[in-house]
């Protein structure tokens, strides 16, 4: 049984671990707490390539294996999770267009997106409609060589500056079943109609901006319907964006990292009643619940990375990563703030920043309730777990 | 233009060293083994000369088969080509045994310059760059925190105590580079993915005629006779301010003890 990393994702994980340590680590504290633009990571990150990090090479990208993929975002969420938002979302608009989309389309976004020249956002929940994807409301109408767009997306990462966001519509409401109904548009931010709200105010996951949009009699381009075919919106959907759950599943081992760093330093040098808090038995096990855990989720999050990289259906193994890696962050970083006592609670420590930043893991790219249904209906179906 | 980045790798710099009884060398199974930090700067200023004049860059190692990683690790940041001398006979030498490999190693290639980085993080004798230049008969820059080419002209800023000295010669030449030189870029995803397939050529001392009586432990200049575990660290001096002004003195009184004022 392998369990090593080959030499190039473990050179792709050095460069990274030294990028955040030196590029973003230093500034996360600051950079969350004043709401300050994180510019200059952002561009360190293109520079490394990692714009076209699911991108095909003859497009400009890397095109990187599964596993790749979640080493990036697992060492970047190791120093700031927030960070990790943007290249998440852009990741996945880009595979929508690689896997989607037809040939004019890739060639018209793809190179741009794969440089890092402009960015790209996903726009599927509504203020109506999140874990029910197929109840969504946001109408596009065709008239003519356009579609006319009409109505409201929310949590939209990157949207104040993304080009194209990938938004999905219903075309078709009288489709049974509703699914067969949607279908995905790349729209330009800056066609009238687009209005763009402020920074979402929100809990954690600073760094990156979330926002909501509406489509008011919006004009796109019917050129602009991913794959030029209406109907299959949700399916891309569903299938492009599986490789989020290795995103989140691989970010929430990175905060959770982060977390128990954190606790056992801190440990190892508070001292109360003579002695190192570390040595004391109820700090103890906390440590190596947090450590056996974190490497239970790291290894779950490899095995359904190679699952897709393999080839074949791999959502129960992405479902199940997703789902335990994600509620293990959450326990994790609470644990981290425990051990921390009082200062845990300030802002003068990192840990509160995790314990802010760790419930969107459970939430985003699918709660992990709707995870337990998705891995129940495989089960049910009689996939085996081997 | 070619350029030849010499690099080596060593114990992470990090890391706790320690020397192996047996042979008297660095253990390299006790800690990971790293492209020396210093060569960074070297490989940055040749991906400059690169992108600015279109220079070839090719980077050459000494070290066994086990240091390949090492030579990709630096073709990562963009170089062209790597040279690995890897021979057993090599196995101990020290500054003077290395460099006359090196020296074999870069008279076999063509090259206007060499670029070295002042020193290794393991056994920083800085005895390596001025040896080459010695053996090949060129001029040697060394402790350049500062480097231009114009034509056949290299010009450097040589760092010192007080300051630099402007120091010029004609290429081919042989340079060293302090870390003052530049900041260093991160290797690419991409550049990751391209060292995979770059041409590296492995030698040996015989492919290379070098005089096998003058490397390795049994003909090193230097010997090692005793080592010992670096001594553990004192305790600092604690001054306490009574609010008498007291602390002041005494911090100030210590500045000038140490010679740092």
């Amino acid at each position: 049984m392998e369990f090593e990393l080959s030499e190039e994702q473990r050179a792709f994980r050095d460069v990274l671990r030294r990028f955040a340590d030196e590029r973003i680590a230093p500034v996360a504290r600051d950079w969350e707490l004043s709401g300050r633009h994180p510019t200059e990571i952002v561009d360190g990150l293109a520079e490394l390539g990692l714009f076209g990090i699911l991108v095909p090479e003859e497009y400009g990208g890397l095109a990187l294996d599964a596993v790749s993929y979640g080493i990036v975002f697992e060492e970047i969420s190791r120093a700031w999770m927030g960070i990790a938002g943007f290249l998440g979302t852009h990741s996945l608009a880009t595979n929508l267009l690689t896997r989607f989309g037809t040939d004019e389309q890739r060639r018209a976004h793809l190179p741009d997106l794969a440089a890092g020249r402009r960015i790209s956002a996903l726009g599927l929940t509504e203020p109506g409609a999140g874990s029910d994807l197929q109840g969504i409301t946001t109408r596009a109408v065709r008239d003519g060589d356009a579609y006319v767009l009409n109505g409201v997306k929310t949590w939209l990462t990157n949207a104040a500056i993304a080009e194209p966001i990938v938004v999905l519509v219903v075309t078709d409401p009288t489709a049974e079943p509703r699914h067969r109904g949607l279908s995905l548009l790349l729209v330009d931010a800056g066609l009238d109609g687009v209005e763009i709200s402020g920074d979402i105010p929100k809990l954690g996951y600073h760094g990156t901006s979330s926002h909501e949009v509406a489509f008011t009699d919006v004009r796109v381009p019917a050129t602009a319907l991913l794959g030029g075919e209406e109907g299959l919106g949700f399916k891309q959907a569903v299938s492009a964006l599986e490789i989020g759950r290795v995103n989140i599943a691989a970010r929430s081992v990175g905060l959770a990292r982060a977390s128990y760093d954190a606790a056992v330093a801190y440990a190892t040098q508070r001292e109360a009643f003579g002695h190192p808090i570390a040595e004391f038995q109820a700090i103890q096990l906390k440590l190596a619940d947090m450590a056996t855990e974190l490497q239970a989720g790291r290894l779950m999050w490899h095995w359904a990375a190679a699952a897709m990289d393999a080839g074949g259906r791999s959502d129960l193994q992405t479902g199940m990563a997703k789902l335990y890696c994600s509620e293990m962050a959450l326990r994790a970083s609470l644990t981290a703030l425990r051990v921390h006592g009082g200062y845990g609670f300030s802002q003068e420590f990192e840990v509160e920043r995790y314990y802010r930043d760790a419930p969107l893991m459970a939430i985003g790219e699918g709660t992990s309730d709707i995870l337990r249904i998705v891995i129940a209906r495989r089960l049910i179906a009689g996939e085996a777990l081997s | 233009m070619k350029v030849l980045v010499p690099v080596k790798r060593v114990p992470d710099t990090a890391g706790e060293k320690k020397i192996d009884p047996n042979d008297r060398t660095v253990d390299r199974e006790s800690v990971e083994s790293v492209l020396c930090p210093v060569n960074e700067f070297a490989i940055e200023e040749a991906m400059r000369l690169k992108e600015q004049q279109d220079a070839e860059v090719t980077v050459l190692l000494v070290g066994p088969e086990s240091a390949q990683p090492v030579v990709r690790k630096a073709l990562s940041y963009g170089l062209d080509a790597g040279v690995q001398v890897v021979d057993d006979a090599v196995v101990g030498s020290d500054a003077l045994g290395t460099a006359e490999v090196l020296a074999k190693a870069l008279a076999a290639e063509e090259f206007d310059l060499v670029i070295f980085g002042n020193q290794s993080t393991d056994a920083r004798t800085c005895l390596v760059p001025a040896a080459v230049a010695e053996i090949l008969g060129l001029p040697a820059l060394t402790y350049a925190r500062h480097l231009e080419i114009d034509g056949d002209q290299i010009t450097v800023h040589r760092e010192h105590e007080e300051g630099w000295d402007v120091v010029e010669s004609s290429l081919p030449a042989v340079v060293s580079v302090v870390e003052a030189i530049n900041e260093p870029r991160y290797p690419s995803f991409k550049g990751i993915m391209a060292a995979k397939s770059k041409p590296l050529e492995v030698r040996s001392l015989d492919d290379l005629d070098v005089d096998t009586s003058r490397v390795g432990s049994d003909n090193a200049a230097a010997i090692m006779y005793e080592f010992r575990d670096r001594p553990p660290k004192e305790p600092g001096t604690i001054v306490e301010d009574d609010g008498s002004g007291a602390a002041a003195t005494q911090l100030a009184d210590w500045l000038v003890e140490k010679k740092f004022v």
